[in-house]
């Protein structure tokens, strides 16, 4: 039986890539006086419902089309989880 | 006379600055909406700078699936002449049909100035109207030039003379100051600065005279 999975996938650049927002918004932290912040990185998140038979296939599906569509993996990674209590 | 192709997506804003610079070289230009699913026998094809779909997700994300697309890749493996023109050119990238990504400007400024371009190979059908070495004077307008790729790659394009044009003081981050690369037979070429907009001196710089010459007269033609 086919059931609805709330799946949120992650995509960030991958590592070694230029993060220009990232770096931004770490320099911009200490005015703000958050202090002892490192290594932010900038992504997007984006959360859908899958219907699968099981959530390893939802989260499959999500990969595929994370990695197809909502990535460049030239630049990024994408990684799906399941959305379920978020 | 050539017949070039200038792919219209929706978002597209500089369709008709390349109709008109195509046409001052001597070609005679048409419009390809995007929806086409052949390009009607042209013998070169620009992909003009802009927003193609609202330039949602990332620059080119969503227009390499546009259905133009599948025409514009069967007729580069063919041997025709493609032009990717800053929103082009992060098309290209995105379809595959050019190495490498291009992302947000070092800085996060949007840049909109003259720049001085080196041509670094006249092998391309853009360049090959250029000397090796000269230097050129064409304006940028973009928010995501900053071109990037992994190191592979990148010895891949220096050593196949696929970097076609570099900055002379690099205005945005682009590894190894890469303004504009080919495939590797040079039939396919992108670029983030706009040739189109460098047609008179009256206007600031003739200097894309020398590379639109060049892409449209003698195109490789593929059909």
């Amino acid at each position: 039986m086919s059931v609805n999975y709330p799946v949120v996938v992650e995509v960030t650049l991958r590592d070694g890539i230029a993060d220009p927002e990232g770096a931004t918004i770490e320099k911009a932290l200490p005015a703000l006086g958050f202090t002892g912040v490192a290594h932010v990185r900038a992504g997007k998140s984006f959360r859908m419902e899958i219907d699968a038979d099981d959530e390893s296939s939802a989260l499959a599906q999500a990969t595929a089309l994370a990695e197809r569509l909502l990535s460049n993996p030239v630049i990024e990674n994408a990684v799906a989880r399941s959305a379920k209590g978020l | 006379m050539a017949r070039i192709g200038v792919v219209v997506f929706p978002g597209s804003n500089c369709e008709y600055d390349a109709f008109a610079a195509v046409s001052a070289v001597g070609a005679q230009a048409q419009f390809i909406w995007h929806s086409a699913t052949d390009l009607d026998g042209v013998d070169g094809v620009i992909l003009p700078g802009g927003f193609a779909h609202g330039d949602y997700l990332r620059p080119g994300a969503l227009a390499r699936f546009s259905p133009v697309m599948e025409a514009v890749a069967d007729f580069a493996r063919a041997g025709g002449a493609v032009l990717g023109i800053c929103n082009g050119f992060q098309v290209l990238t995105e379809a595959g049909l050019l190495p490498g990504a291009l992302q947000k400007n070092r800085g996060l400024t949007f840049l909109c100035q003259p720049t001085t371009l080196v041509v670094a190979t006249t092998t391309s059908v853009l360049t090959r109207g250029a000397t090796e070495g000269q230097e050129l004077v064409i304006p940028i307008n973009h928010f995501s030039g900053s071109y990037t790729c992994d190191d592979d790659t990148l010895a891949g394009l220096e050593a196949n003379g696929q970097i076609v044009l570099r900055y002379k003081d690099n205005p945005n981050g682009s590894r190894a100051d890469i303004a504009g690369v080919s495939n590797l037979e040079g039939n396919v070429v992108g670029l983030m600065p706009h040739p189109e907009r460098a047609m008179s001196t009256l206007l600031g710089s003739a200097d894309g005279r020398i590379l639109l010459e060049g892409f449209v007269h003698a195109p490789v033609g593929a059909h």
